[in-house]
C-alpha cells in the first residue's frame, strides 16, 4: 500500500466513523500505552493479589513514582522541542541542598521553602537554556556539562553531609507523606496536580504551542517570526522547577537532602517520557503518556520486587520494555503512514 | 597550451600502463572518446531530457550551457551513473557502455567533480585522494601511510599542483580543495572528467589556475566536459560548446566560429512574443520598502533596490547570483555587513526574523519543507504559527474559537484543499503547502511577501492558481518581490524585473522593456 494511500484513509476515518473509533485512532500511541500498563497490572495482580493492594499501589507503585513523574513531566517539554535535558538528576541533588540550606541559614517555613526549591530549579533550567541558545551548545553538551557541575556542586555546598533540615520545619514531611485527601499521600497528589498544569501548559498556552513548533521545525518556527532562543530558555526553565518540585518531594520523603541521589534519575526520567510515546526528534508528545510511561516503569519495578526477582533482573527488563515500546510505535506509525 | 609540450604531458600520464594506452597527442585531437545519443529522462510530471546528443573527443574541453532546468545537471547525473537513463545510448572508447552506478562510471573512468566539493575535510589531501583505495600493509589491516603520501606526491608533480599531500583538507582555500578533487579524479586514471560549476567559488587568479590545470589535462589526452554559468569563461578555455534548453539538445558550436550572444540567444531560444506578460495593473508610485546598500561577508554587493505598493518586482538571476541571500540579509536571517532599509519612508532595524515580521515582511522560503511548515502539525497549527500573541489573552493561553473561525475562513479564500484545518500539512500536495504558507503570512498581516521560487515542486495546474494568487494578493495592494529561475514565470508575473549576477544587482527593467534575452544579458554581465 502507498503512501498516499495510507494518508487517505486516516482521512476518511477522520470525516466519518464513530466518535469512539476516531478517538481511538487519534490517540491510538496512548491508549495503547494505557492498555499495556492495565495488562502489566493485571498480569501481577493475578500472580500476587496482595500487589492491588491499595497500600501497595498508593505507598508502593505511586509514591515511588513521584520524583521521576515530576521530572519526566518537565523533561518533556524539552524533549518536544527535539532537546534534551541529562542535568535533571543531579540538579535535583543539588536544588534539595540548596534548600536544606537556605531553610535551614534563614529558618523558612514550609512554604517559602517550597518557594525556593520552584526558583532554584527553574534558575538552573534557565541556565541550561542560555548555554543552548547563547553559546549554541548541542544540548545534549550543554546540560552534560550543567549535571556534572550540578553533582559537584551539592557535593560542595552540602560539605559531602546530608543536610538533615525537614525536622526543624513544620508540616515539611508531610509535603510528600501527608493526607489532605484521605488515603491519597500528597505527593502522589503533586505527582497528579503536576501532570495537569503541565498537560494545560503544553496544550493550552502560547509556550506550549511554540514547544510543539520549534521541535516541529525549528528553522521554519524562527523564520515566523517566533523569538526562538528566548522561548527555549523558558521552557528549559519550565523543566527546571519541575525539578525543583521533584527536589521538594524528595526531600520530604527521605527526611533529608542527599548529595549523592539523584545521577541516573534523568536515565529513569528519560525512559518514562520515551515509554509514554513521546519522540526523542521533537514535535511530539503529550504529559498523560508520560505519566503512563512513569507508571508503567514503577508498575513493573514493584510488581517484579513482589514476585521476588532480582534487582538486577529488573534492570534487564526495564531496558527491553524500553525497546519494545519504542519499536512497537515506530511501526505503528509506519503502518498508519505518519512517518514514511 | 601555448608553450607546452603535449607529449611530454601525456607521458606523465602513463604511470598506470594498464588501465590507460598511450597515444600521441595529434591522435587523440581526433580520436572520439565519448559519445551519447537519443539520451531521454522523465521525472513524474517533467521531461528532464528529451533526445539529447552530445560526444566528446580526446584533449577537448566541451562545453555544455543553458538555463536554470535545462537538463545540463540531469545529464552529467546520467553520465556519472547517478540517474538511469530512460533511453538513449553512451559510447565510450568505441563500446556501448551501461553506466548503472557511480561505481560503474568510477570504473570506466568517467569521473565528475560536483559543484559541492566531496570532500571529507578532517582528512589530508593524500587520504582524501585515495579514500576506499588505500595502500595496506602484509596482512590487509594496518594502512601504509608513506605509501600512500608518495603516491599522493607523485599525483601532484604529475599535475602540476603546489599542494602538501599531508595538509588537512579543511584549512585549504576552495581553489586548493577543487585541486585535490581534481587529483582525485584524475587518480582514477579516468578519460573523462567532468566539471560542474568549477569557477563558481574561485577568483580570478584561481580560475586562471584551474584553466592551466585543465589546458594540461587537455595535453594529456584527457576529455573535459565543462559545465559553468560563466559565459564569458567558454572563449578561454573550451573547444566546443554544447547549448540545451528545456529538456532538449539545441545545438553544438565551435567555440572558435561563435559569439557569446548567439550562444545566449540559443540558449533563451523562445521568441518574445511566446511569453505571457501580466495584465496591467494600475500604477502605483508609493515606495513601501527601500533597500539601500545591502551587503553581506559572502556574495552580496551594495544591492539597492525600492518596491512600489501592489506591484509584484520579479528577481532574476542565474543560480548563486545571491538572490536568497538578499532575501534572508533582508529579513534578518543572514548577516548584514551593511545597508539600509526604509520602511514608508522610516528607517527599520531588522536584525532578525522577528524584526521582519513585525515590519511586516513575510518570507516563502524556495524549500518550504524545510523553512516554511511544520510538516508533522496541522493546517491550523501552521496558518497561525506567526500570529499565536494574537490569538492569545494576556495570561498566554490560547483562543482557539477565533483561531479556527479565522483558518476555516483563509482556507476558504485560498482555496486550499484539505479535508479539514485539523489535517497534517505533509499530507498535503506541494501547491497547497504553498497556500498554507501564504495563509500564516496574510494571517499575520504582512504587507510585503518575498516568495523565493513560489512554484518549485508545484504541478503545472496548481502553478497557474498560484500565479492568480499572486496578482490577485497584488492587485489587493501587497507589494511582492518574487525571485524566480524560470524566466517566462518571471515575465508572465513582474511589473518589474530586478536582475542579479555575482552578488550585485545588474539592472532593473521595466516589463515591456523585458525580454528574455535582455535578461539574460543582465544576469550572464554580458551586455551589448
Amino acid at each position: 500500500m502507498s503512501k498516499g494511500n495510507a494518508a487517505n484513509a486516516t482521512d476518511n476515518e477522520l470525516e466519518g466513523g464513530s466518535w469512539i473509533s476516531s478517538f481511538v485512532k487519534r490517540e491510538i500511541g496512548r491508549v495503547l500505552a494505557l492498555g499495556s500498563l492495565v495488562v502489566i497490572f493485571i498480569f501481577f495482580t493475578i500472580m500476587r493479589p496482595v500487589f492491588a493492594s491499595w497500600q501497595n499501589v498508593s505507598g508502593g507503585i505511586l509514591m515511588s513514582t513521584t520524583v521521576i513523574g515530576l521530572l519526566a513531566i518537565g523533561t518533556t517539554f524539552v524533549i518536544i522541542t527535539g532537546g534534551i535535558d541529562l542535568s535533571i538528576g543531579t540538579a535535583t541533588a543539588l536544588v534539595a541542598i540548596i534548600v536544606g540550606k537556605t531553610v535551614q541559614g534563614l529558618g523558612l517555613n514550609v512554604w517559602a521553602g517550597i518557594l525556593v526549591g520552584l526558583i532554584v530549579g527553574g534558575l538552573f533550567g534557565m541556565i541550561n537554556g542560555l548555554l543552548i541558545t547563547m553559546l549554541r551548545l548541542p544540548p545534549f553538551i550543554a546540560t552534560l556539562a550543567m549535571m556534572k557541575a550540578a553533582q559537584g556542586l551539592a557535593l560542595i555546598i552540602s560539605d559531602m553531609k546530608p543536610v538533615l533540615f525537614t525536622t526543624d520545619v513544620k508540616g515539611w514531611d508531610s509535603i510528600a507523606t501527608g493526607n489532605i485527601i484521605p488515603k491519597i499521600p500528597n505527593g502522589v497528589l503533586i505527582l497528579f496536580i503536576g501532570a495537569i498544569i503541565a498537560a494545560i501548559i503544553l496544550n493550552k498556552t502560547v509556550i506550549g504551542r511554540y514547544t510543539f513548533a520549534i521541535g516541529s521545525n525549528e528553522a521554519a518556527t524562527k523564520l515566523s517570526g517566533v523569538k526562538v532562543n528566548k522561548w527555549l530558555i523558558a521552557i528549559y526553565g519550565i523543566g527546571g522547577v519541575y525539578v525543583g518540585m521533584a527536589a521538594v518531594v524528595l526531600t520530604s520523603r527521605l527526611g533529608s537532602a542527599r548529595p549523592d541521589l539523584g545521577l541516573g534519575y534523568e536515565l529513569e526520567a528519560i525512559a518514562a517520557v520515551i515509554i509514554g510515546g513521546t519522540s526523542l526528534l521533537g514535535g511530539k508528545g503529550t504529559i498523560s503518556g508520560t505519566v503512563i510511561g512513569a507508571l508503567i516503569m514503577a508498575v513493573l519495578v514493584n510488581g517484579l520486587r513482589i514476585l521476588e526477582l532480582q534487582q538486577e533482573w529488573q534492570y534487564v527488563i526495564t531496558g527491553i520494555v524500553i525497546v519494545i515500546a519504542v519499536w512497537g510505535d515506530n511501526v505503528r506509525r509506519r503502518r498508519s503512514g505518519e512517518v514514511s | 597550451m601555448a608553450g607546452r609540450n603535449p607529449g611530454h604531458n601525456a607521458l606523465l600520464f602513463v604511470r598506470d600502463l594498464s588501465s590507460s594506452t598511450l597515444v600521441s597527442g595529434d591522435e587523440m585531437a581526433t580520436t572520439q572518446l565519448l559519445s551519447l545519443t537519443g539520451v531521454s529522462k522523465e521525472f513524474p510530471g517533467v521531461k528532464a531530457l528529451d533526445n539529447v546528443h552530445f560526444d566528446l573527443n580526446r584533449g577537448e574541453v566541451h562545453a555544455i550551457v543553458g538555463e536554470n532546468g535545462a537538463g545540463k545537471s540531469t545529464l552529467m547525473k546520467i553520465l556519472s551513473g547517478i540517474y538511469k537513463k530512460d533511453a538513449g545510448n553512451i559510447n565510450y572508447q568505441g563500446k556501448q557502455v551501461n553506466v548503472s552506478s557511480p561505481f560503474e562510471a568510477q570504473k570506466l573512468g568517467i569521473s565528475i567533480i560536483h559543484q559541492e566539493l566531496n570532500l571529507m575535510p578532517d582528512l589530508t589531501v593524500a587520504q582524501n585522494i585515495f579514500i576506499g583505495r588505500e595502500d595496506r600493509r602484509k596482512g590487509r589491516v594496518f594502512l601504509n601511510n608513506a605509501k600512500l603520501n608518495n603516491a599522493a606526491r607523485e599525483l601532484l608533480v604529475e599535475l602540476e599542483l603546489a599542494l602538501d599531500p599531508k595538509a588537512i583538507v579543511g584549512g585549504l582555500t576552495i581553489a586548493k580543495q577543487q585541486m585535490v578533487e581534481i587529483a582525485k579524479a584524475v587518480s582514477y586514471r579516468g578519460e573523462v572528467i567532468i566539471m560542474d560549476e568549477p569557477t563558481s567559488s574561485l577568483t580570478p587568479a584561481e580560475t586562471e589556475s584551474l584553466f592551466k590545470i585543465i589546458r594540461t589535462l587537455k595535453a594529456a589526452g584527457k576529455g573535459v566536459v565543462y559545465i559553468s554559468h560563466r559565459l564569458e569563461e567558454l572563449n578561454k578555455i573550451t573547444d566546443r560548446i554544447t547549448v540545451l534548453r528545456d529538456g532538449e539538445y539545441v545545438k553544438t558550436l565551435n567555440t572558435a566560429e561563435t559569439s557569446i550572444s548567439e550562444v545566449i540567444s540559443l540558449m533563451v531560444g523562445r521568441k518574445v512574443d511566446q511569453d505571457q506578460r501580466p495584465d496591467l495593473r494600475p500604477h502605483n508610485n508609493e515606495i513601501v520598502l527601500s533597500v539601500e546598500g545591502i551587503s553581506d561577508q559572502h556574495l552580496l554587493r551594495d544591492v539597492s533596490f525600492d518596491l512600489r505598493k501592489g506591484e509584484i518586482l520579479g528577481f532574476a538571476g542565474l543560480m548563486g547570483a545571491g538572490r536568497t541571500e538578499l532575501a534572508r540579509a533582508l529579513i534578518g536571517a543572514n548577516q548584514k555587513t551593511a545597508g539600509k532599509v526604509t520602511l514608508r519612508g522610516k528607517e527599520v532595524k531588522i536584525n532578525n526574523p522577528s524584526d521582519a515580521v513585525k515590519a511586516g515582511i513575510g518570507y516563502l522560503s524556495e524549500d518550504r519543507k524545510k523553512y516554511g511548515l511544520l510538516l508533522i502539525q496541522n493546517v491550523t497549527f501552521n496558518t497561525i504559527l506567526s500570529s499565536i500573541p494574537a490569538f492569545s489573552n494576556k495570561f498566554g493561553f490560547l483562543k482557539t474559537k477565533p483561531a479556527g473561525a479565522l483558518v476555516r475562513e483563509a482556507i476558504k479564500q485560498l482555496s486550499i484543499r484539505t479535508p479539514s484545518e485539523n489535517q497534517y500539512v505533509k499530507n498535503l500536495s506541494g501547491g497547497n503547502q504553498q497556500k498554507v504558507v501564504i495563509a500564516k503570512w496574510l494571517t499575520r498581516d504582512c504587507d510585503i511577501l518575498i516568495f523565493d521560487e513560489p512554484t518549485r515542486g508545484i504541478d503545472v495546474g496548481a502553478k497557474d492558481e498560484i500565479y492568480k494568487l499572486l496578482t490577485k494578493l497584488a492587485s489587493e495592494g501587497k507589494s511582492i518581490i518574487m525571485i524566480s529561475s524560470e524566466l517566462p514565470e518571471i515575465l508572465r508575473m513582474s511589473d518589474r524585473i530586478a536582475v542579479m549576477c555575482e552578488g550585485k544587482l545588474t539592472g532593473i527593467i521595466d516589463n515591456k522593456d523585458a525580454d528574455q534575452n535582455k535578461i539574460m544579458q543582465y544576469a550572464t554581465k554580458f551586455r551589448d
